[in-house]
């Protein structure tokens, strides 16, 4: 057995563990912990596959803010987990009987499966030979010239992802005290002071 | 014993499943339904990186990097929805959504 082989089974229980550690965790802040780990590792396997500069994206949108955002929004939320997990055992049997058949047949897929003989004409983007490019780079050259089109989609959709979350959790409660610059700007000698005339012996 | 393209065909389906038991199993709290489906999401992603270093097809990683993209804008929009929902409601039991009655 080799070093790679080690390290793939090394990386791919603690996935696995850890995967299941956050659906069966009591308290979701390890949940959420447990993620990390999860995203940790399968970035490690990223890296097997050859694709380090996925890897290392995933470290960076899901440790680092994805994970990070689902921490703060557990933490920031004062909320009874205890009395959510009430029939948390009522569907462990009919969730386990169909997680096992979608294992199973999913399995099956996976040890059924071959390449079709003229698979190698039905490559859309061919990886050079990692001596002459590296990955980060090969991805660079198709992602702005061949794929420009999804990669200025998902820009578009992280825009409206972001929009989204500021107009949804943006409130104005009343009774708060705001700077208003246009009115502040707005202001002229008329509306801002007021000439009383005072008749002497007697007060406004 | 070399590791090929099953083995982490095989780890993405596991991975998979337990993201598709974790819905099933935390029905009641939604913080644990949006990692599961984050689960998932990493495992699709991990099937495409291993075609794509398999099939030596640098299409399958931009794939992956859209649906890294997909996966975060759903986070995002799904957390400010649950909180927003807090706000109003004080309670993230999946039980009690369905103001709208469909």
């Amino acid at each position: 057995m080799t070093i790679s082989a080690l390290v793939f089974y090394l990386f791919a229980c603690i996935t696995v563990g850890s995967a299941v550690m956050v659906i069966s965790s009591r308290n979701p802040v390890h949940s959420v912990l447990f993620l990390i780990l999860a995203f940790f590792n399968s970035a490690g396997l990223f890296l097997l596959l050859g694709a380090e500069f996925l890897s290392m994206i995933l470290v960076i949108v899901y440790v680092g803010a994805v994970a990070v955002l689902f921490l703060f929004v557990v933490m920031m939320l004062d909320v009874n987990f205890t009395e959510l997990r009430q029939g948390f055992l009522q569907y462990l049997p009919i969730g386990g009987l169909i997680g096992l058949i979608l294992l199973v047949e999913l399995l099956m897929v996976v040890g059924s499966w071959t390449a079709l003989p003229d698979a190698g004409q039905l490559i859309a983007a061919k990886a050079p030979d990692v001596t002459q490019l590296s990955n980060t780079d090969a991805l660079g050259r198709v992602l702005y010239t061949q794929y420009l089109l999804p990669f200025e989609t998902a820009g578009a959709i992280l825009l409206v992802a972001m929009i989204g979350a500021i107009v949804l959790t943006l409130r104005s409660r009343p009774g708060v005290k705001r700077q208003s610059i246009s009115a502040q700007v707005s202001r002229t000698m008329k509306t801002a002071v007021e000439v009383k005339k005072i008749q002497p012996g007697q007060g406004i | 014993m070399e590791i090929g393209l099953g083995h982490y065909l095989t780890v993405a389906a596991i991975l998979f499943v337990i993201g598709v038991f974790g819905i099933f199993l935390n029905r009641k709290n939604v913080i644990i339904i949006l990692m599961s489906i984050e689960l998932i999401l990493l495992s699709v992603n991990l099937n495409l990186v291993a075609f794509s270093s398999f099939l030596h097809d640098l299409a399958g990683q931009v794939f992956a990097l859209t649906i890294l993209t997909v996966a975060a804008g759903e986070a995002a929009i799904g957390l400010a929805i649950l909180v927003i929902y807090i706000r109003n409601r004080g309670s993230i039991a999946v039980e009690d959504i369905n103001l709208m009655k469909g």
